[in-house]
C-alpha cells in the first residue's frame, strides 16, 4: 500500500512519526504553511519558517525515505495582524520554487474584510504562478464560510478543479461536490472527521476528486490516519485500487498540476532506497511532470 | 508566466540582472525540459551576471540567501567558475561568508558542496579543519573533499586521531574515512593508543 499524505505539518513531528509513516506505506507528503500555534509578528519569522519547510525538513523526509513537498501562503488567521501584512510581498519569490506545488493554505478564520482581501490576492498570485489553491474551511460558522469561499473561487481566475477546499464534514461536502472544487478531508482523533465517517462519505459521493489527509500537526493528531482511513476502506469492501486511487493517485494528479511534483519510485527494484541510498536525492526520480 | 527558456533567462540577466531572482529558482525546471544539466544552467546564470566584482557579489550572495538547498547548492558549485582568473569581476574571498553559512547547516549536500576547490583555496586553515572534521562526523565521503592532500595538516592529524579515540573509548566503530585522513599525514602518533 503507497499512501500520499496531502497535508501534514511535519515540522511539528518527530522523527520517529517519519520511521512510522514510511513503515506502513507512505512515500509523499505535502506541508503547507500554516499558524505555528504562537502568533508570528514580522515577515521575518515567516521568511524562516517558508525556508525550512523548503529546505531542513525536505532533507529530514528524505532519511526517511519520504519525499516532501510544501505550499506556501499567508494563512487566514495572521491575515488579521497587520505586521504580518509584508508576507504578501515575499509570497512571488517562493512560488517559483521547484517543491512548492500549491498556494496555501489560504481561506478564512473569522471571516474579517482583511481575510477577504488576503485571500483573493493569493488566489490572483497562485493564477498567475499557475498553481492550484489549498484552501482550509473555518472551524467556526463552517457552513456559511464554506460557501463564502465558493463564491470567492468563483470570482476568482483559478478553475475549480485546480482547487481543494479542506476540512470538510457531512455539512459541507455537498456544496463543495457541486463547485467543482476537490473535496479535502482531515481525519482526526476526535474532531472533523473520522476513518469510519470517511467510508460513508466515500460511498455517498464516490472517490473522484476525494483527497485524504491526516493534517497531523501541534496539536491532537495521528501522521497514521491516511492509513486507519485506507484499512477502513478495505473492511468495508473497497479494492486495493480504489484505496490506491483515494490514498495516492488522486493527490498525485491534483498536486501534478503544478508541474513541480517529485516522486519516488513507488513500484520495483529502487522502491525501498532509503536513508544513505538516498544520499544526494538519487532515489528520488525527476517524474511525474506530465 | 509564460514558460521562458535557458537561452532567454541568460539574456535577460544580462541585461537586466535584477531578473536573476525570479529566473534562478525556475532555471532547473526549465533546464529539464531542454535536457540541460539543471546546475550547469544555473552556473550560466552566475556567470552571466554584469557588473564589477562587489556588485556580482551582491547579487550572487541574495540569490543564495533566498536559495532553497538546490539553489545554495548551486551557488556553492559555481563558486570556483566565479573566482576563475580569467574574469574581470573575479570573486576573490569576498563569498566565503556563503561558504561559513553552508557549513554552519546541517544538510549533508551543502556541507560537501560548501568544500570544493573554492574553499580549498579561500578559507582559512582553522575554519577548514573543522568543516573536515565535520564531514566525518556527518558522515559525508571525504573523497568529496577538495584539496585534501595539500591542506591536510600535523593539526588536523590530531584532530581527527582524538575523534577515533573518542570513537573507540565509546566503543563505537571509527569511520575509514577518519584513518584515511591520518594515511594523508606523516606524522608521528603522540601517544600509540593501539598496538596493533
Amino acid at each position: 500500500m503507497r499512501i500520499f499524505d496531502p497535508h501534514i505539518h511535519m515540522t511539528s513531528r518527530t522523527t520517529d512519526d517519519y520511521v512510522r509513516m514510511h513503515a506502513a506505506g507512505v512515500r509523499a507528503v505535502v506541508e503547507p504553511s500554516f499558524w505555528l500555534g504562537q502568533p508570528r509578528t514580522s515577515v521575518g519569522s515567516f521568511t524562516d519558517y517558508f525556508d525550512s519547510i523548503l529546505g531542513w525538513e525536505p532533507f529530514r523526509a528524505s532519511q526517511y525515505g519520504i519525499a516532501h513537498h510544501a505550499t506556501i501562503g499567508l494563512n487566514p488567521k495572521e491575515a488579521n495582524d497587520p505586521r504580518c501584512r509584508e508576507v504578501l510581498d515575499v509570497l512571488p519569490r517562493y512560488l517559483v520554487k521547484d517543491r512548492v506545488v500549491a498556494v496555501g493554505e489560504l481561506g478564512y478564520d473569522s471571516m474579517t474584510p482583511e481575510e477577504d482581501e488576503v485571500f483573493a490576492a493569493q488566489l490572483a498570485l497562485a493564477a498567475e504562478h499557475e498553481l492550484p489553491a489549498l484552501v482550509h474551511t473555518p472551524h467556526r460558522d463552517k457552513l456559511t464560510g464554506t460557501r463564502r469561499t465558493l463564491d470567492v473561487v468563483r470570482e476568482s481566475a483559478v478553475e475549480p478543479g485546480a482547487v481543494i477546499v479542506d476540512h470538510l464534514n457531512e455539512m459541507t461536502v455537498g456544496v463543495v461536490a457541486e463547485s467543482g472544487c476537490w473535496m479535502g478531508f482531515s481525519v482526526y482523533p476526535d474532531t472533523k472527521m473520522d476513518e469510519h465517517r470517511m467510508v460513508e462519505i466515500l460511498r455517498r459521493y464516490g472517490l473522484d476528486r476525494m483527497i485524504v489527509n491526516s493534517a497531523a500537526d501541534w496539536g491532537n493528531s495521528d501522521p497514521l490516519k491516511t492509513v486507519r482511513v485506507a484499512e477502513a476502506m478495505l473492511a468495508a469492501g473497497y479494492t486495493a485500487d480504489d484505496v490506491d486511487r483515494v490514498l495516492w493517485r488522486n493527490p498525485v494528479e491534483f498536486y501534478a498540476q503544478s508541474g513541480r511534483l517529485e516522486l519516488p519510485e513507488t513500484e520495483g527494484p529502487q522502491a525501498e532506497l532509503v536513508g544513505a541510498e538516498s544520499f544526494m536525492g538519487n532515489s528520488v526520480l525527476r517524474g511525474a511532470r506530465d | 508566466m509564460s514558460p521562458t527558456t535557458t537561452a532567454d533567462a541568460l539574456a535577460q540577466v544580462a541585461s537586466d540582472p535584477d531578473t536573476i531572482e525570479r529566473h534562478f529558482p525556475a532555471a532547473a525546471r526549465t533546464a529539464a525540459r531542454e535536457g540541460i544539466d539543471g546546475d550547469a544552467a544555473r552556473e550560466a546564470l552566475l556567470l552571466a551576471l554584469p557588473g564589477d566584482t562587489a556588485y556580482v557579489v551582491e547579487l550572487v550572495s541574495r540569490v543564495y540567501e533566498h536559495g532553497d538547498p538546490a539553489e545554495r547548492r548551486a551557488v556553492l558549485l559555481a563558486l570556483p567558475a566565479l573566482d576563475a582568473p580569467d574574469r574581470t569581476a573575479r570573486i576573490g574571498d569576498a563569498a566565503l561568508p556563503i561558504v561559513r553559512d553552508a557549513l554552519r547547516t546541517n544538510d549533508t549536500r551543502l556541507v560537501a558542496a560548501a568544500l570544493g576547490p573554492y574553499a580549498a583555496t579561500q578559507l582559512d586553515d582553522d575554519a577548514w579543519r573543522q568543516a573536515v572534521l565535520k564531514v566525518i562526523f556527518m558522515g559525508i565521503p571525504v573523497s568529496q573533499v577538495s584539496g585534501l592532500d595539500r591542506r591536510s595538516d600535523a593539526e588536523l592529524a590530531r584532530m581527527v586521531r582524538d575523534f577515533a579515540a573518542e570513537r573507540e573509548a565509546a566503543g563505537r566503530v571509527v569511520p575509514p574515512d577518519a584513518l584515511a585522513i591520518l594515511a594523508l599525514v606523516d606524522t608521528p602518533a603522540p601517544s600509540p593508543s593501539r598496538a596493533d
